[in-house]
């Protein structure tokens, strides 16, 4: 009897032991896969470290390009940056909620909306070349706004508006249903309910989503080419807002602009190697900005997020 | 000699009447021909095994089934005493809600405070002023039998109290609004005995200020709170009557089959 038993016994861990073996064997080729990505990445960003830093002193940040590399900055850049990303977020924002309420809670579900929605998603996917195509036919040549801050603005903004609904869309989703009828049964109206209920319990997640739009938008640079941002600019545009109103408020739209991928890319392709050490700094100043406002998310989503629950 | 005049008990008056109703999910019919009356400051219990239309029914009255597409209501309810039919296409589902609140299976407070909570049925009604407000909040609070656990910290997220509390919560914000009649839909379903033991106190006392409809799986539950009982069965209303009568010595042989436990 004692016997059986423990033969029993034996045959079990014999079994388990031998199927724990693939659990070995995955963690070690897990690791792997994960390690490929990892080491790249921060071998990448140590070159990019050790060849930049040198460079970033106060001077990159506050000098104009220049012929010569030790002078160099990156001022019309990151300002260029920054001012292009202030046009995305106020086009893609509003009209990507807008866009994902409307798909979400007003439109009636039929084959129609299907279509939109399947094409939405496969806009996401659509290479950004060719949004560079599209917005060089329509905004430079069809509506005539030429090579401007604004035309790089709405290019990246339809860029990132597919990430936008499917944020928003996402994030009204996970509001449970028995959130909305609560509120309808308290007598509110359909727009009561997005405004009041919503979009408030839907913010984290709608942030989180804007705010990863606009630093993969800010690193683009394929659509940025083909509309024709210069590679060379030695002026800011005029500080937005500050013209006479309420035409000249608005002078900064239609100014001339580089960006700091192009900026990049502008330096990359010289002979020179000091110019090497230039890009290699901008981009580690570029990374910084991405993972920042990477960061900005993470921390709004966790803070946000604290007091809703259902 | 003394004599003592015994009155007779006035008799309630009608507050809700179903006529005739039907109601279609899509093409299927969930309620076959549901007449049935609700009476004023009374409680009314909806019972019957899963998926014999109670819910279904007790959602008509808010007009919650207006929010999803493919459904369809036939026959009445009219609401009294100015005889509207609540399902009338001409009605607005948004009046009928104004004046029959609902609190639901599942404590579903908003992720607000608890002050927001209870006053949101107000703002919807474009009340602004602070103090009626205020007021208007203490005294729904206090009608739900939370006031003295939250009087300290209304501007606390709702969502940090217990489950029972959150259920009275809900019960403040729909009475916040003087509602004519009040929906409950299995409150006490997601509770534990005591919370629940304290919902059906409460839901005791309101019943003098409104009328109040309540679905429950919970038979002892229907037999302790309620004044009238309505047993259904595949969408069918098989019997109603005050819930002595249904409890102690129903008319049809599928209601003493389901209250004696032999059936559902």
């Amino acid at each position: 009897m004692n016997n059986a038993v423990s033969s029993r016994t034996k045959q079990l861990r014999a079994i388990i032991r031998s199927h724990k073996r693939w659990d070995t064997v995955f963690g070690v080729l897990g690791l792997l896969a994960m390690m490929v990505g990892v080491l790249t990445l921060a071998a990448l960003f140590t070159s990019m470290a050790i060849d930049g830093i040198p460079r970033l002193t106060g001077d990159f940040f506050t000098s104009f390009p220049s012929r010569r590399a030790g002078q160099a900055g990156i001022l019309s850049a990151w300002v260029g940056s920054i001012l292009v990303m202030l046009v995305t977020a106020l086009f893609a924002v509003p009209v990507g909620i807008a866009g994902a309420v409307y798909l979400e809670e007003y439109a009636k579900k039929n084959w129609f909306t299907d279509v939109i929605e399947i094409n939405i998603s496969n806009l996401a996917g659509v290479p950004s070349i060719v949004y560079g195509l599209l917005a060089l036919g329509l905004f430079v040549y069809a509506f005539g706004f030429g090579q401007s801050i604004l035309t790089a603005g709405l290019t990246l903004g339809l860029l990132i508006l597919p990430i936008v609904i499917v944020a928003t869309r996402e994030s009204l989703r996970a509001i449970p249903q028995h959130v909305r009828e609560g509120a309808y049964a308290c007598g509110a109206t359909q727009w009561q309910v997005v405004h009041d209920h919503l979009l408030p319990y839907g913010t984290p997640g709608i942030l989180t989503g804007v705010i990863i739009a606009l630093s993969r938008a800010i690193g683009e640079t394929a659509p940025i080419v083909t509309i024709g941002a210069l590679t060379f600019i030695a002026f800011l545009p005029p500080v937005p807002f500050s013209g006479d109103p309420p035409a000249g408020m608005f002078d900064w739209v239609f100014s001339p602009y580089t960006v700091m991928p192009i900026q990049i890319f502008n330096w990359t392709s010289r002979p020179d190697p000091a110019f090497h050490q230039n890009a290699a700094a901008a981009s580690f100043v570029l990374v910084f900005m991405t993972l920042g406002m990477n960061g900005l998310a993470i921390w709004l989503r966790y803070r946000l997020r604290k007091n809703i629950k259902w | 000699m003394t004599s003592t005049i015994t009155l007779p008990p006035k008799p309630p008056a009608l507050k809700a009447e179903s006529k005739a109703l039907d109601f279609y999910y899509g093409s299927f019919k969930a309620l076959k021909a549901v007449s049935m009356p609700v009476y004023e400051h009374s409680v009314t219990a909806l019972i019957g095994p899963s998926g014999c239309g109670k819910s279904t029914y007790l959602r008509c009255f808010n007009r919650m089934h207006d929010l999803y597409p493919g459904n369809r209501y036939d026959g009445s309810i009219e609401l009294y005493p100015d005889q509207v039919n609540l399902l009338h296409s001409s009605v607005d589902p948004i009046e009928v809600r104004m004046r029959v609140s609902m609190v639901f299976q599942k404590p579903n407070p908003f992720p607000k405070s608890i002050f927001e909570n209870v006053a949101y049925g107000l703002r919807v009604r474009g009340e602004k002023s602070r103090s009626f407000l205020e007021e208007k909040v203490e005294s729904a609070l206090k009608a739900a039998a939370l006031w003295d656990e939250v009087r300290d910290r209304l501007d606390e997220v709702a969502v940090n109290l217990s489950g029972g509390q959150q259920q009275r919560l809900c019960i403040a914000r729909s009475l916040a609004t003087d509602p004519e009649i009040l929906l409950f839909d299995e409150p006490t379903s997601a509770l534990d005995p005591i919370a629940t033991g304290s919902i059906e106190e409460l839901i005791g006392e309101i019943k003098g200020k409104v009328t109040i409809l309540i679905v429950t799986h919970n038979m002892q539950q229907a037999a302790r709170v309620s004044d009238y009982t309505a047993y259904m069965y595949l969408g069918e209303l098989i019997e109603y009557g005050p819930t002595g009568d249904i409890f102690m010595k129903p008319k049809r042989k599928e209601t003493e089959d389901y209250i004696t436990g032999r059936f559902g």
